[in-house]
């Protein structure tokens, strides 16, 4: 860009070296030149930032928006940086550290000071065995609001709307059959009147004559062929609902427990330790699958007090 | 020289300050400031990218409050996504299907504030990995240190909460895990449940408080700490490398003003920019894909966002045990979801205190170590990340199993060998790495105004 040559420059009439006219020369060249990448940057800015009100007048549109805008806020700080870098004093530069402990005069009476409050404090036993007690009664007592947030956990974590009687329905509220779920197929089903409970989700898996072995004193439980098993994984509470029709095994998605639906769907893979709890399976008098009581165990996740 | 303004009324700058020094007094403190020296290096700039990161939330964030509704109401969609219309869904799923169809910069909006929060906990995570192996941490900056990680911990939970507000059926199925994991805690597990949700799992009180605690109590706790955090880095001055003069007394580097802020400046615009470019042409969570949140529903892939992946793949590893104390139970989740997490962070806020008791050494110090002069404290940094990357990768076992071909079993198996064997490979290693580059560059270079090297940890390097 410097159009003037400093070799030929740097000699005067006399022969003398002009050295420092040459560098004051090309520092103002640089100067110029340094500029103009930040100036290009700021330029750039602008230019995106009213490309930015333009496509939004338009009706907006995501990519072209982020790029303008990212046009806008990378050319500010390109420019920034850049400008920083050429022209603005560079360190290093150096400043005293300083001490962060006080003198120790100023910190003998601190310590001094605040022993004589305390000392006075002190000096009432009672009144201030009395005034942690009154503090400690209000913390306690502002807590009882949270209460209200919500009920005592329940029976819900422990049964189902699931009774004797009580009949299946499809997610649209349709009654099950037992030949509805074709050999190897599932239907998710729910406690008529309970479409969508989490807690009562049941998964209506069809076997072979003779596939499965019940659980003692489950013999009962199935009907045509088909047992139903709660959905809710035991160990952390997703719909267990990958069925892998060939090994006779239920998967979660989620953490890849995985149940054996030929033997009560106890786990033998993955993080989950209690078997998925069973239904026992009836027909009323239509020949429609219903209930004959609640599942066989506490649906979901472990807690505490899930025995008791 | 065409100095024009006169010298008894100063340039408007200075007329201006004068203006407010009358008013404030702050002429003497806002000169301290001006002439603070920060040390120069890449590594500091992590801390200021997450900053950075954090205003690109608060901005984006409360733009996003306005179009939102925290609300589990159903309603019946019939926005301009024409896969869903006719479905019935929240209210929440359906401001956020508005909010990215139907509102003019709203999908760009709603992708940067998720682009943000991913490198907000990344540059918070890299910024904590600077400070554990440069010793930053050591006398006087361990109060520092634990309101660092008491960020990251609020950081966290502010993700968490973010991505559980929308109501789809990634979300829901994240909120039912972290349930699961909340019944397993003893004794308290169903009451803290029951509060929380305002009864039993889905309810329709948690999209609302989790609206309050995302939008309103964390980022009020972060905005506060950030503060503190600030604070006491002013009041502390920065460490810095050895070098150009460096001592334990002083601080070498660029003024704040103005060097420093342009340059600060400009990282916050490029860290904007690149969030920007982020959100704009890169996708990410598509709810509309996902579907509304439907509790007999789930798909497989379902990978919470990257900084909760180390706890999704804990709990994927963890073997079928439990603890029966008679009739009580301790559940599975507890150990991978509560003791995992509990025991990581307190290691994490307790570790000044750890090393120092360890090394004898409670002495201030303002030059950072380099890692290689540290190998106990880098080897065991460097097996604690072994550690949770792999918990990490865990986390996507069925997806490695779908890729490479490979039962989920196998897998699983691979990865419980690796979580134990891994970082204690990765601590041999890391720590003979160390020993064999200090002997390469020998010791430490003294400091300027140092009679005797730095004491090296006595169980370090057997001499």
């Amino acid at each position: 860009m410097a159009d003037h040559t400093p070799h030929e420059a740097s000699t005067g009439p006399d022969g003398e070296p002009l050295v420092v006219e040459t560098d004051e020369d090309r520092r103002r060249v640089e100067r110029r030149s340094g500029q103009t990448l930040p100036a290009v940057c700021f330029a750039t800015s602008v230019v995106a930032a009213l490309a930015l009100a333009v496509v939004y007048a338009e009706g907006g549109q995501n990519q072209a928006e982020g790029v303008l805008l990212a046009v806008a806020l990378g050319g500010i700080g390109v420019g920034l940086v850049v400008w920083a870098k050429r022209f603005m004093p560079e360190g290093p530069d150096t400043e005293p550290r300083g001490r962060i402990g006080s003198t120790a005069e100023d910190r003998a009476a601190f310590v001094a000071d605040l022993e004589t409050g305390a000392h006075t404090f002190g000096r009432r036993h009672l009144l201030t065995k009395m005034l942690v007690g009154a503090v400690a009664a209000l913390g306690v007592a502002a807590l009882f609001p949270i209460r209200s947030l919500g009920p005592r956990p329940g029976r819900g974590l422990k049964s189902t709307p699931y009774r004797d009687g009580v009949r299946l329905v499809t997610e649209d509220g349709d009654p099950v059959r037992p030949d509805d779920p074709g050999v190897g197929g599932v239907i998710t089903a729910f406690p008529e009147g309970h479409v969508g409970d989490e807690t009562a989700q049941t998964l209506l898996i069809r076997l072979e004559p003779g596939q499965l072995e019940p659980e003692p004193g489950r013999e009962d439980w199935t009907v045509d062929g088909v047992v139903a098993y709660s959905k809710v994984c035991t160990h952390a509470g997703c719909p267990v609902g990958l069925y892998q029709e060939q090994r006779g095994e239920l998967l979660c998605p989620c953490h890849q427990s995985t149940f054996d639906v030929l033997h009560g769907a106890t786990p033998v893979f993955g993080p989950a330790t209690r078997p998925l709890p069973q239904l026992p399976l009836g027909t009323d008098a239509d020949g429609n699958l219903i209930a004959t009581g609640d599942f066989s165990g506490p649906v979901g996740p472990g807690f505490w007090d899930i025995n008791t | 020289m065409s100095r024009r303004h006169r010298p008894d009324r100063g340039s408007r700058v200075g007329r201006t300050a004068r203006w407010f020094d009358d008013r404030l007094g702050v002429a003497r403190t806002g000169r301290t400031l001006l002439d603070k020296i920060f040390p120069n290096h890449w590594s500091f700039l992590l801390g200021e990218i997450a900053l950075y990161s954090f205003v690109v939330l608060l901005a984006t964030g409360v733009y996003l409050t306005f179009f939102f509704d925290a609300s589990a109401a159903p309603v019946t969609y019939d926005g301009s996504y024409a896969p869903l219309q006719g479905v019935q869904v929240s209210a929440a799923y359906n401001s956020v299907l508005d909010l990215s169809f139907d509102v003019r910069a709203g999908l760009m909006m709603r992708q940067v504030h998720h682009w943000a929060a991913l490198l907000f906990l990344a540059a918070i995570v890299m910024h904590i990995c600077r400070v554990f192996f440069t010793g930053a941490f050591r006398r006087p900056r361990e109060i520092n240190w634990v309101v660092g990680c008491t960020l990251l911990v609020l950081a966290l939970g502010n993700g968490f909460a973010g991505y559980s507000l929308l109501d789809d059926q990634l979300s829901g199925t994240g909120i039912r895990i972290a349930d699961s994991v909340i019944l397993s805690i003893p004794v308290a597990g169903t009451w803290i449940s029951s509060l929380l949700f305002g009864g039993p799992f889905p309810g329709t009180e948690i999209i609302p408080r989790l609206f309050i605690i995302h939008v309103l109590l964390l980022p009020v706790a972060i905005i506060a700490l950030l503060g503190v955090h600030l604070g006491i880095l002013v009041r502390h001055k920065h460490t810095h490398f050895r070098g150009d003069g460096a001592t334990e007394d002083n601080v070498v580097g660029e003024r704040v003003w103005p060097t420093y802020a342009a340059k600060a400046g400009g990282v916050f615009f490029l860290t904007a920019a690149l969030l920007c470019l982020l959100g704009g042409l890169f996708q990410i969570n598509p709810v509309w894909l996902f579907g509304p949140f439907e509790p007999e529903n789930v798909s497989s892939a379902s990978q919470p966002d990257w900084y909760i992946g180390w706890l999704e793949g804990s709990l994927r590893l963890m073997p079928p045990w439990e603890l029966s104390l008679g009739d009580y139970l301790i559940p599975n989740p507890f150990f991978p979801g509560v003791l995992l997490p509990g025991v990581t962070f307190l290691l994490l806020y307790a570790w000044p205190w750890i090393e120092a008791h360890f090394t004898k050494d409670h002495e201030p110090h303002h030059v950072l170590d380099r890692p290689r002069d540290r190998p106990v404290r880098t080897a065991l940094g460097v097996a604690t990340l072994t550690f949770y990357v792999i918990l990490f990768a865990a986390g996507a076992t069925d997806v490695l199993a779908v890729t490479f071909g490979v039962s989920v079993n196998r897998i699983v198996w691979t990865f419980r060998t690796l979580a134990l064997v891994a970082p204690v490979a990765a601590a041999l290693v890391a720590r003979k790495v160390c020993l064999e580059l200090q002997r390469r560059d020998g010791p430490p270079e003294p400091l300027p105004d140092e009679a005797e090297p730095v004491a090296d940890e006595p169980a370090a390097v057997p001499s």
